[in-house]
C-alpha cells in the first residue's frame, strides 16, 4: 500500500475502504482466533470451513476472516455469520457441513447449534442477543470480534488513526495532557495513578524520553492485556503515538510476555505495517514527528511487571526492582525519563481523544472514569471477558453476566487483583468495583483478574497457591520478601498437612505485617495480602484445618476422605465405572461401598455423582 | 541425560545479526537459540560475550533469572501445565500429577528418551479454558487428568 503523506491521504484511504465495505455483498464469517478459542482448536475448523466452501464453490462469496477474541472464551471456538450476525458457540469440524449447507447458501439457522442460556433455558440465535453481552458496554474491546487484527485496513476502516489524527494536527502537546487528565484515566495495570499527571511528570524532565507499554501481564488468571495484544494491536500502537507526541518522546518500547506468541507476532505485524504506509517510523503523516516502537520480549519473570524491574530488563539485563526515591518518569530506561503504562490504558488513549474527554468522564464513578475490562473465570459459568463501566457491582458481573455458580454449587468468594489482591466473601458483592471501593475490603481491583471460587476451593489452600507463587517469583533481592514469604509459605503448608499448630495464625499475621512494612517493591509489600483476607473472612477454615485436622472443601487430601451416603445414593454404579481405583463396589440400585484403603481422593467420584451421595468427610 | 549436538555457528550468528548484536537483546537472542535446541548450548557463552561485548557472569545471571531460558538440555516436546489460578482451582495439580505419573518424571524434569520435559508456567493467558496445557507451541484447553494424558500419548505415537 502507498504511504500516507499527509491527513488527507489517510481520510482518503479511510473513505474508500469503508465504500469497499458498502459495496461488498459478500457474505462474512468471522471466526475466533484468540489463544482461549485456539485452545479449543479454531485451527481445525478453520481449516475445514475452507475446504467445505471450496466445495461448494463459494470461495469467491463468502469472506472468511479470523479475529480476534471475542470474550465469550468458554464457549470457544466462536464462529458469528453475518449479516445476520448468527452465532454459533463451540463449533466443531463435524458441524460445517451442517452450517455451509443451511447458514451460509441459505441463511437458516441451525437451530441444534445455536447458543443456549443456561439460566433460562432458552435459545439465543443472534450475538448481540446473548446476555453476556448484551450487558457489557465494550468501550475498548469493541473492535475486537470484528476485525482482522493483521489487517492495518481493518482498523482504519473502524475508525483508528482517527485519535491520532487529530491529536497530531489539531492539538498541542499541552491540550493532548489536559484532555487526558480531564478525561479521569488512571492505571488499568492496578496502580491506579492518573495517567494525564503521569505524562505530565516525565515530559517536565529533561533528556531522551522513552514511551513503554507494559504487556508483561503476569497475574495469574488474568488475560485482558493478551486478547487487546493479539485482537487489536493498532489500538495500543495509535495510543502510544499519542502520548509520545504529548511527552515528546521519539523511541517507544512494549515490553511483552514470550509466553503470548501470538500477541508478539500480531503486534510486530502491526508495528511493521503502520511503518509501511507512514503512521509510525519517520516523518508520521508527513507532520515531520518521528516515532518508532520496538517489541521487547521478557522471560517469564512475574516481578518484571514492577516498574523499575521491567525496565532493567528492557536494558538486558535480570529484571530486579530498585528502590524508588527517584521515580522511572525522571531516571528510568537507560537513565532516561520514562513513561510506562498498561495495554489497557494505552488502548484507552485514542477513545479518549476520538471522543473527549467529557464523553469519556461520563461513564463510571467518582474516583475511576471509563470501563474496566475483567478476566472473569474460576467457577462461573460464563467464563470470558468482561467490560463494563467502573463501578459496575461484583453482583452483576458475576450473576447477571457470568451466570453465576455452575452445578448449583455455592459461591465462596471471588479473589481480584492476582498476588497482591485479596478474596472478597458473599456479604460484600454489591460492592462496586473501582479503584477504591474494593480497597475498603481489603482487596484491590488490580488488573482485571477475578476468580470466582465456590464451596469446593480451600481458603488455606488459595493462600498457600499464592505464597508458593510469590516464593517463586520473588527476585530474592531483600530479606522481608525472601525470607518472610518462604517462612509464612512454610507454615501455610503444615496447615494444608494437618501439622498446623495453635498459634499459626497469629504468627502468620506478625510475618504479614513486617513483609509489607520493610520489602523493596510492590511485589513484596503486598504479598501477605491473600493470607491476611482469607485469615479474615475465613478464619474458621483455618481453625478447622489446624484444630479439627479437617478440610472442609476437601482439598488438602491429608485433612478429609470421602464416604458413600447411604440414603443418597440410588445406585446408578457410575462413580464406580469412573473410579480409576477399582475402591467402590456394589450393586446396581443398591447403595454402594467405598473402600478406603485404595481410594487416592481424586475426586473423579465426587464430580461424577449427581445424587450428591459421594460426601467429603 | 547428556546427549552430543552439532552446534550451528552460522545459524547463531545470523540470530545475533537479527538483534544488530545489540547487548539490550541479550534474553531474546537467547531465547531465539532456546526455540532451535530446546535450550542454550553452553558452548555458546564464549560467542556472546564475544560478540555483544558483555561478560560472561551477566550472560549466567540472566538466563538463570528468566523461567523462558535453561542451559540443561530439554525434551524434543516441552509440556508446560498452566499453575495459574484460574486453572489451579479447577484441577491443574491433578492434570500436573497424571502427567508426572504417565512420563514417570518429575516438574522439571525430561525423559530418559529426552521425548518430553514437563514444566509448570504461571498462566498462560487461557483462563477461560483451564485446566491449559502448552506442548511447544500449540495449547490444548479443557482438560482433567484423562483428556491430558491422551494428548501426550498421541505426541508419542506419532514421535515413534
Amino acid at each position: 500500500m502507498a504511504r500516507l503523506v499527509n491527513r488527507n491521504a489517510l481520510e482518503r484511504l479511510r473513505n474508500s475502504l469503508r465504500d469497499r465495505q458498502v459495496k461488498n455483498t459478500k457474505r462474512l464469517i468471522s471466526l475466533c482466533a484468540g489463544s482461549g478459542c485456539a485452545a479449543y482448536g479454531t485451527a481445525k475448523v478453520y481449516h475445514t470451513l475452507n475446504e467445505e466452501l471450496a466445495k461448494h464453490g463459494l470461495k469467491d462469496e463468502v469472506e472468511v476472516k479470523l479475529t480476534g477474541c471475542h470474550g465469550f472464551c468458554e464457549k470457544g471456538p466462536i464462529m458469528v455469520i453475518h449479516p445476520e450476525g448468527i452465532f454459533y458457540p463451540q463449533v466443531k469440524e463435524e458441524y460445517i457441513h451442517e452450517i455451509v449447507e443451511k447458514t451460509v447458501k441459505n441463511g437458516e439457522v441451525v437451530n441444534s447449534l445455536i447458543f443456549k442460556d443456561p439460566a433460562t433455558r432458552k435459545k439465543v440465535t443472534y450475538e448481540h442477543d446473548i446476555p453476556f453481552y448484551k450487558l457489557q458496554k465494550r468501550v475498548v474491546f469493541g473492535n475486537n470480534g470484528i476485525i482482522d487484527p493483521t489487517s492495518i485496513e481493518d482498523y482504519i476502516s473502524v475508525g483508528g488513526y482517527s485519535a491520532l489524527e487529530k491529536a497530531l494536527f489539531t492539538m498541542t502537546s499541552d491540550q493532548i495532557i489536559d484532555e487526558v487528565k480531564k478525561s479521569g484515566l488512571r492505571g488499568r495495570g492496578g496502580g491506579g495513578f492518573p495517567t494525564g499527571i503521569k505524562w505530565e511528570t516525565c515530559r517536565q524532565h529533561d533528556g531522551d524520553r522513552f514511551v513503554i507499554c507494559n504487556a508483561d501481564e503476569g497475574d495469574p488468571g488474568a488475560y485482558m492485556d493478551r486478547s487487546i495484544l493479539e485482537g487489536n494491536p493498532h489500538s495500543i500502537l495509535e495510543g502510544m503515538i499519542i502520548g509520545a507526541i504529548a511527552i515528546g518522546s521519539h523511541d517507544g518500547y512494549v515490553y511483552v510476555r514470550h509466553e503470548y506468541p501470538l500477541a508478539v507476532k500480531n503486534l510486530s505485524i502491526a508495528i511493521e505495517k503502520a511503518k509501511d504506509i507512514g503512521i509510525l517510523g519517520e516523518n508520521i503523516l508527513g507532520s515531520g514527528f518521528n516515532f518508532e516502537i520496538h517489541v521487547s520480549r521478557g522471560g517469564g519473570a512475574f516481578v518484571c511487571g514492577e516498574s523499575t524491574a521491567l525496565m532493567a530488563s528492557l536494558e538486558g539485563k535480570p529484571g530486579r526492582p530498585r528502590a524508588k526515591y527517584i521515580h522511572t518518569v525522571e531516571k528510568g530506561y537507560k537513565e532516561g525519563p520514562s513513561n510506562l503504562n498498561n495495554v489497557e490504558t494505552w488502548a484507552n488513549v485514542p477513545v479518549i481523544i476520538d471522543k473527549g474527554a467529557d464523553w469519556y468522564a461520563s461513564i463510571g464513578t467518582e474516583g475511576s472514569k471509563g470501563t474496566k475490562i475483567f478476566s472473569l473465570v474460576g467457577k462461573v459459568v460464563n467464563t470470558g471477558l468482561v467490560e463494563v463501566p467502573m463501578g459496575t457491582s461484583l453482583r452483576t458481573i458475576i450473576y447477571d453476566i457470568g451466570g453465576g455458580i455452575p452445578k448449583n454449587k455455592k459461591f465462596k468468594a471471588v479473589q481480584t487483583g492476582g498476588p497482591s489482591g485479596g478474596c472478597i466473601p458473599e456479604q460484600f458483592l454489591d460492592l462496586g468495583v473501582d479503584f477504591d471501593e474494593l480497597k475498603k475490603v481489603g482487596s484491590i481491583m488490580g488488573s482485571g483478574g477475578m476468580i470466582v471460587m465456590d464451596q469446593d476451593t480451600c481458603m488455606v489452600d488459595v493462600a498457600r497457591y499464592f505464597l508458593d507463587f510469590l516464593k517463586e517469583e520473588s527476585c530474592g533481592q531483600c530479606t522481608p520478601c525472601r525470607e518472610g514469604i518462604k517462612q509464612m509459605l512454610e507454615i501455610l503448608t503444615d496447615i494444608c498437612n494437618g501439622r498446623g499448630k495453635e498459634g499459626d495464625i497469629e504468627l502468620l499475621e506478625e510475618l504479614s505485617d513486617m513483609i509489607q512494612k520493610f520489602s523493596l517493591c510492590g511485589l513484596g509489600t503486598s504479598a501477605p495480602n491473600p493470607v491476611l483476607t482469607t485469615i479474615q473472612y475465613f478464619r474458621d477454615e483455618y481453625e478447622a484445618h489446624i484444630r479439627d485436622k479437617k478440610c472442609p472443601a476437601g482439598v488438602c487430601k491429608p485433612l478429609f476422605h470421602y464416604e458413600i451416603d447411604e440414603e443418597a445414593c440410588t445406585g446408578c454404579h457410575l462413580c464406580a465405572l469412573k473410579c480409576p481405583q477399582e475402591a467402590i463396589t456394589g450393586e446396581k440400585k443398591k447403595p454402594h461401598n467405598l473402600n478406603q484403603g485404595r481410594c487416592i481422593k481424586c475426586g473423579i467420584c465426587y464430580e461424577a455423582c449427581k445424587f450428591n451421595a459421594v460426601v467429603i468427610k | 541425560m547428556e546427549k552430543e549436538i552439532e552446534i550451528d555457528w552460522h545459524k547463531i550468528n545470523v540470530i545475533i545479526d537479527s538483534y544488530s548484536a545489540n547487548n539490550e537483546s541479550l534474553l531474546m537472542i537467547m531465547q531465539d537459540i532456546s526455540d532451535m535446541y530446546n535450550y542454550v548450548p553452553p558452548e555458546v557463552v564464549p560467542l556472546l560475550e564475544e560478540r555483544l561485548g558483555v561478560k560472561k557472569s551477566l550472560i549466567y545471571s540472566v538466563a538463570t533469572f528468566y523461567k523462558t531460558v535453561s542451559l540443561e538440555p530439554r525434551g524434543k516436546y516441552i509440556i508446560n501445565v498452566c499453575t495459574g489460578t484460574a486453572c489451579h482451582i479447577r484441577g491443574a495439580s491433578k492434570v500436573m500429577t497424571a502427567l508426572s505419573e504417565k512420563l514417570n518424571i518429575g516438574e522439571g524434569e525430561t525423559t530418559d528418551d529426552a521425548l518430553f520435559t514437563l514444566e509448570a508456567v504461571r498462566c498462560v493467558g487461557c483462563c477461560a479454558s483451564g485446566p491449559v496445557i502448552t506442548v511447544n507451541h500449540e495449547i490444548y484447553g479443557g482438560l482433567d487428568s484423562s483428556t491430558a494424558v491422551k494428548i501426550i500419548e498421541d505426541y508419542e505415537a506419532n514421535a515413534t
